[in-house]
């Protein structure tokens, strides 16, 4: 992406203070602390229910905070709709479901948001997303329609068509939980890729192999929290709390 | 991904799904003949079945007297419109033949459909006029305008023509047609007073007018009853309750006898034009539901998609949620068409005539008493003929967006 522009590895480019969020009666978020470094792979994963997803919902403003603060890349995100728009060209988003819109061709899926958000012309679009789809290895699926591809595919997709806007951060949320298990590892290969390259990424997932040779660091959530975080080997070989323990123990059996 | 193993499971044949119907003999046993029972049924329908095929042709071609068609064409086709003015009619004709022919030859698929049954349409009542008094200027027209369907549609399939002209065109010649139809004084060009309008112009401009204009406006209330603004909700749905908790008679009604008395003294709208009003609202509100229906079909994650890339909410409606909520939506809306269509002969209550009501008319006078069962088959004709058009279309325009495959 345009290097030229980042700021050094490092510096932070999400610094959430004391976010809090209520659905209805419900305290879903109960106050998260956490700063993710530009560059840094972030992989957070907790129980259902434990506001992880919401969580970073929150962080292109899907869902709206209602204490704290959240800055993204220096913009703090408030109700102001120009402020929102700003934040959400900047960050891209992958779904669990993949979202794919299906009236629209698989280029028209990954340019829609540069031609109309970005002001681009199509041509230029449509070079810069068949690049894309080279990228996510699947350039031969450009004129067909998402329903035709596999789920693999579609998911591919919309990395691509999150990508297309040129993003300092990649949010995924969940993103092969609703994949065929032989479909895993062709997303979870172009995450990695992604993450190779630099990206800033929040990764919502119970891949636990994926979390362990990619992410800088893991994020463990429960009841609206965060119980515990650090590297790979810190959680995984001596997780400090009870709670991370048992919650281990269960999904790597 | 089966292929890992090849050849595995080569010793297990392949089957051909198993055979139900051999052939159309063997169809007939399986549907018709199957028991002594069904073989009976069989006989005894096709017996009654095929005795009021007989009677029913034998009646059209021997006693049926469609002079009372022929002969009362020109009213069926265009009321009490001047005849030495009809010249008018076949040239708006013209423009919607060559509009349609561009089309579907620019655009195919579902404007092709219209185009031949318009096409169809012209030259059958061409062939009908030539058994009529109207002379031989109508007939030559009605066959121009049928063989220029064709040749625009041939010409424009080698250079199609861009969308945004075509639409232009279409939305200009509206207005256009109206007043060529109305005439303009200023020009001393005769002015032909549109209660005069009647028969198959009237029902064609009434339901062509109404559709094309209750169609934003119901897109526009569905969108405003989901709206953020409190005012905006609350407005369009009281108006779509209210508009649906009315019968559509007395909406005509209230168009026809309230709205001049609210409007200030010297403007004046015309029958016609307050007929196209209340049919226009009426079907809105109903348009409007139907749209709400797809509206809600589009599941949050695509709006959420949408935004995540950057899209406002205009964007995110215009881009995402309307193309395919209406495209969702085309059975139900084509269905309301198609009501409209009928509901248009409701206009005989502020005396309006369109093919209906000409055909009462002419049933009225007293060389065609006794010939009621001809001009209501005609009109059920006439009526059949625009509705299949319309569903025949959409079904193509459906086929045309993928409707339930993507």
């Amino acid at each position: 992406m345009s290097d030229e522009l980042d700021p050094a590895p490092g510096a932070p480019i999400i610094v959430c203070q004391d976010v809090h969020k209520w659905f209805g009666e419900l305290h879903v978020l109960r106050g998260i602390d956490l700063t993710v470094a530009h560059g840094e792979v972030l992989v957070i994963f907790g129980p259902s229910g434990s506001g992880k997803s919401t969580f970073i919902r929150t962080l292109n403003r899907l869902e709206e905070h209602q204490r704290g603060r959240i800055v993204v890349d220096g913009i703090e995100l408030s109700s102001d709709v120009r402020n929102i728009s700003a934040i959400r060209s900047e960050i891209g988003m992958v779904f669990q479901q993949f979202n794919l819109f299906p009236h629209l061709t698989v280029l028209e899926n990954v340019t829609l948001g540069p031609i109309r958000v970005r002001g681009w012309t199509r041509d230029r679009a449509e070079a810069a997303a068949r690049e894309l789809l080279e990228r996510v290895g699947i350039p031969e699926q450009a004129a067909k329609f998402p329903l035709q591809l596999s789920g693999g595919q579609q998911q591919r997709v919309a990395i691509a068509r999150a990508l297309a806007m040129q993003p300092r951060v990649m949010l995924f949320d969940e993103p092969t939980s609703a994949l065929d298990p032989e479909m895993i590892s062709e997303v979870l290969d172009v995450m990695q890729e992604l993450a190779t390259s630099g990206m800033t990424m929040l990764v919502v997932t119970h891949e636990m192999g994926f979390a362990r040779a990619v992410a800088d660091r893991l994020v463990f959530m429960d009841e609206g929290l965060i119980v515990e975080q650090g590297t790979p080997s810190q959680i995984f070989e001596a997780p400090e709390q009870e709670r991370t323990k048992r919650f281990l123990a269960q999904i790597l059996h | 991904m089966t292929a890992e193993v090849p050849g595995f499971g080569a010793d297990v044949p392949r089957l051909p799904p198993p055979v139900t119907q051999r052939g159309a003999v063997g169809w007939l046993r399986q549907h018709l003949f199957r028991t002594w029972k069904d073989t009976l049924l069989t006989l005894v329908l096709g017996v009654v079945l095929g005795w009021l095929l007989y009677q029913l042709t034998l009646w059209t071609f021997t006693s049926a007297r469609w002079g009372v068609i022929t002969d009362n064409l020109r009213l069926f086709l265009i009321g009490l419109y001047p005849a030495q003015e009809a010249w008018r009619i076949w040239l708006c004709l013209t423009s919607l033949s060559l509009l349609a022919g561009a089309t579907a030859g620019s655009r195919g698929g579902y404007a092709r459909t219209i185009a031949i049954w318009l096409m169809a349409g012209q030259l059958t009542v061409a062939v009908l006029a030539v058994f009529s008094p109207m002379g031989v200027v109508a007939i030559l027209a009605l066959v121009a305008n049928s063989i220029l369907v064709l040749v625009a549609q041939m010409a424009t399939r080698r250079h199609p023509v861009r969308s945004r002209w075509l639409t232009t065109a279409w939305l200009a010649s509206v207005p256009l047609t109206m007043l060529l139809l109305h005439g303009i004084a200023a020009v001393g060009m005769p002015v032909v007073d549109p209660d005069l309008w009647g028969g198959l112009l009237l029902t064609f401009l009434l339901a062509s007018i109404s559709m094309v204009l209750s169609f934003p406006v119901g897109v526009l209330l569905a969108l405003g009853r989901r709206s953020r603004l409190p005012a905006i909700r609350l407005l369009c749905t009281t108006f779509i309750e209210v508009v649906r908790g009315v019968p559509l008679v007395t909406l005509i009604f209230l168009a026809d006898i309230m709205l001049p008395l609210f409007l200030p003294d010297g403007v004046d709208l015309d029958r016609v034009v307050r007929a196209i009003g209340a049919f226009t609202l009426f079907t809105a509100a109903y348009l409007a539901e139907n749209v709400r229906g797809g509206l809600q079909a589009i599941p949050r994650g695509q709006i959420e998609a949408a935004q995540a890339i950057g899209l406002s909410g205009m964007q995110v409606d215009r881009f995402i949620v309307l193309p395919q909520a209406l495209r969702a939506v085309i059975p139900a809306n084509v269905g309301l068409f198609i009501s409209l269509l009928k509901d248009t002969t409701l206009v005989v209550i502020v005396g309006l005539l369109d093919v209906l009501g000409i055909g009462r008319a002419v049933l009225a006078q007293p060389e065609w008493l006794g010939t009621s069962f001809e001009v209501y088959a005609f009109v059920a004709v006439v009526f059949f003929g625009l509705s299949y058009t319309m569903s025949h279309a959409s079904y193509r325009l459906e086929a045309a967006l993928g409707v339930g495959r993507r």
